[in-house]
């Protein structure tokens, strides 16, 4: 077969005729198409290029980083307490003393707004994973079993999606009373049913793959191929839907203290200080425009951050 | 379609009564009663109290005569508004949240969908960066800051509309464009995302083959088949408008029905709390059992997979 090719293309060159000596055996170990001449790129390593090349993300990245990092270590270098009332010194607008300025009970903000960040960064946080960590189990479960496991699931879901948020919001605020654990329990009430029907989903879709019935031949237990085997194959996008769904806690966290249903007084968080911020704009508007920039630039950054990754995990979900 | 209005409907009743039944013994599993907060009652009182209101009766007469209640419309009294009922409080009341709400949403419809075609018909120009970036900082930038700048900036220092209150008309501008720009900024971005899919479908080739003019083609070819992805989700945005407007009415005053949730929830005041919960579920579901209608209506391919 491959020599034919050769003395076709070389017949109308009849002066020079082609004898064997100008084919030279060459042993299977050096040809060099099976060498790779560059490294190569695993899944994430692309991803982590991807990122890096991108000026948005690395902004984005670098505000949350900074943020993050003054909410854990700020209130430590304060020399005030956020939780200390002092009457001689209400409503002082930012100055060398109070960086922020003071509240209406001479709160120091500076001490307060970084607090209030550990909190609303923390819903954030678990408010985003909480959700995905139920929808997974619950989601893996429904779509792994099928049957009648499957069908009650679903059906919790369809009718679970049409209470409106607010009902799960008013129960669980009274059952767990308002803090920050009611509120990361709130978002999964609500959020869990959406990653799980999602999760089940992709676990249709891979349940029947070649390396999943592999690896069920090999006796692994049903957690394990779910775990271990298609699991990872979805944790681009897991990830994607949990940066994407920070926002939105942070978000809810805010929505809930401004009305009156989140966190309480002494504690207190970036909503619970718009709050108090905006009952007394007219006169010392600092004290809203302060923790309302903080959530404004937050959510920003996680929203333009979880763009820039889900375009680096999956080029094809571009927009 | 006769059994798909039917299924829709059968869930949504199913709904309607889980949101009552559970809300009904989750608060009255919940320790304290609703008029152990004020001190000035003595024992004799509380229970007497108690009495009046049936709240010593066995759970599952209490449950039976609510739901009795429910059945004819009859959301009971409210323990802290002495003399109220909360039927009452929600014909005077929802009536100014439901206008705030309506308006918003009415003003955000049209402009969302409007902004979200310029922008992919403008892809890459100065117009779609700027409603892009409109967008972003719409969905970024929390209501109650919305609502702060509105303040400042058109009441205060323009003095071009009243600061808060809701007596006429112009007292309505404020509150409803900041309940409007956050929907507006959500929809302009699904809306620019359908409008890029369906721009390069085969079809809209064709109909550009065939010699159509570029008006009609973005009329009957994208525009149609864009926007039926974003029905199913109208829902849903009554239900995020209906969470930003007791925001909404807290910052400009408003005398509208969010403020008696959130005291009915803090105050334990049951009947309240548990007639606006089933109160907003009924509206909610209800809205949402109209747009899956709609949604049937607008796309076949909708009643013939459910």
């Amino acid at each position: 077969m491959k020599k034919q090719p050769a003395t076709v293309s070389a017949a109308p060159q009849a002066a020079t005729a082609i004898t064997a000596s100008d084919f030279q055996f060459i042993p299977r170990e050096e040809k060099a198409a099976d060498t790779v001449v560059r490294p190569s790129v695993s899944y994430w390593a692309d991803v982590f290029r991807r990122i890096r090349q991108d000026k948005v993300a690395m902004i984005s990245l670098g505000i949350i980083v900074i943020i993050s990092l003054m909410a854990i270590f700020a209130p430590f270098f304060c020399p005030y307490d956020y939780a200390t009332n002092n009457l001689s010194a209400i409503n002082q607008p930012p100055s060398a003393e109070h960086w922020f300025g003071t509240d209406q009970l001479g709160r120091d903000l500076w001490a307060r707004v970084w607090v209030g960040a550990r909190v609303s960064l923390l819903i954030g946080l678990g408010g985003a994973i909480a959700p995905q960590i139920v929808g997974i189990f619950l989601g893996g479960i429904s779509g792994y079993f099928g049957g009648w496991v499957d069908m009650f699931i679903m059906r919790v879901i369809d009718v679970g999606l049409c209470i409106p948020e607010l009902v799960y919001v008013t129960l669980m605020m009274l059952l767990m009373g308002s803090g920050p654990m009611a509120i990361i329990a709130t978002i999964a009430m609500v959020g869990w049913m959406g990653s799980a029907r999602f999760i089940r989903g992709r676990i249709l879709q891979f349940k029947n793959r070649e390396f999943v019935l592999a690896a069920k031949a090999q006796g692994a237990s049903p957690m394990r191929q779910i775990f271990r085997y298609i699991l990872p194959n979805i944790l681009g996008q897991q990830v994607v839907t949990i940066t994407a769904a920070i926002p939105g806690a942070i978000f809810m966290e805010a929505y809930l203290s401004f009305i009156g249903l989140g966190i309480k007084s002494p504690m207190t968080s970036w909503g619970q200080l718009s709050q108090i911020g905006s009952s007394v704009f007219r006169t010392s508007p600092y004290q809203l425009w302060i923790p309302g920039a903080l959530i404004s630039v937050t959510i920003l950054a996680f929203y333009l951050f979880g763009n820039s990754l889900r375009d680096a995990l999956d080029p094809h979900l571009r927009d | 379609m006769g059994k798909y209005i039917f299924r829709r409907l059968v869930i949504s009743i199913i709904t309607i009564w889980l949101i009552a039944t559970c809300s009904f013994f989750l608060l009255h599993m919940l320790p304290g009663n609703p008029f152990a907060t004020d001190q000035i009652l003595s024992q004799d009182m509380i229970d007497q109290l108690m009495d009046y209101y049936g709240l010593n009766e066995p759970l599952w007469k209490q449950y039976l005569t609510f739901m009795g209640n429910l059945l004819h419309g009859d959301f009971g009294t409210s323990y802290k508004y002495a003399g109220q009922s909360v039927n009452g409080i929600i014909a005077q009341k929802f009536p100014i949240s439901a206008q705030l709400g309506l308006q918003a949403y009415l003003l955000s419809l049209p402009l969302g969908i409007l902004f979200g075609i310029i922008a992919a018909r403008k892809r890459g120009k100065a117009i779609d960066y700027g409603l892009v970036a409109f967008a972003v900082l719409g969905v970024s930038v929390p209501v109650f800051i919305v609502a702060a700048l509105l303040q400042y900036v058109f009441a205060i220092k323009l003095q071009w509309f009243p600061v808060a209150q809701w007596k006429s008309f112009s007292y309505t501008i404020l509150p409803t464009l900041t309940l409007a720009i956050g929907s507006i900024a959500g929809r302009t971005r699904t809306m620019r995302t359908l409008m890029l899919e369906v721009i390069s479908e085969d079809y809209v080739k064709t109909a550009k083959a065939k010699g159509l003019s570029s008006a009609q083609i973005v009329w009957s070819h994208q525009i149609r088949n864009a926007i039926i992805p974003m029905i199913p989700n109208l829902g849903l945005e009554i239900v995020s408008i209906l969470m930003g407007s007791f925001v909404v009415e807290q910052i400009f005053a408003i005398p509208g029905i969010g403020a008696y949730f959130v005291n009915s929830v803090t105050g334990l005041d049951y009947t309240m709390t548990l007639g606006l919960t089933v109160f907003f579920g009924v509206f909610v579901v209800g809205a949402n059992f109209i747009i899956d209608l709609i949604y049937g209506l607008v796309d076949p391919r909708i009643r013939v997979v459910k």
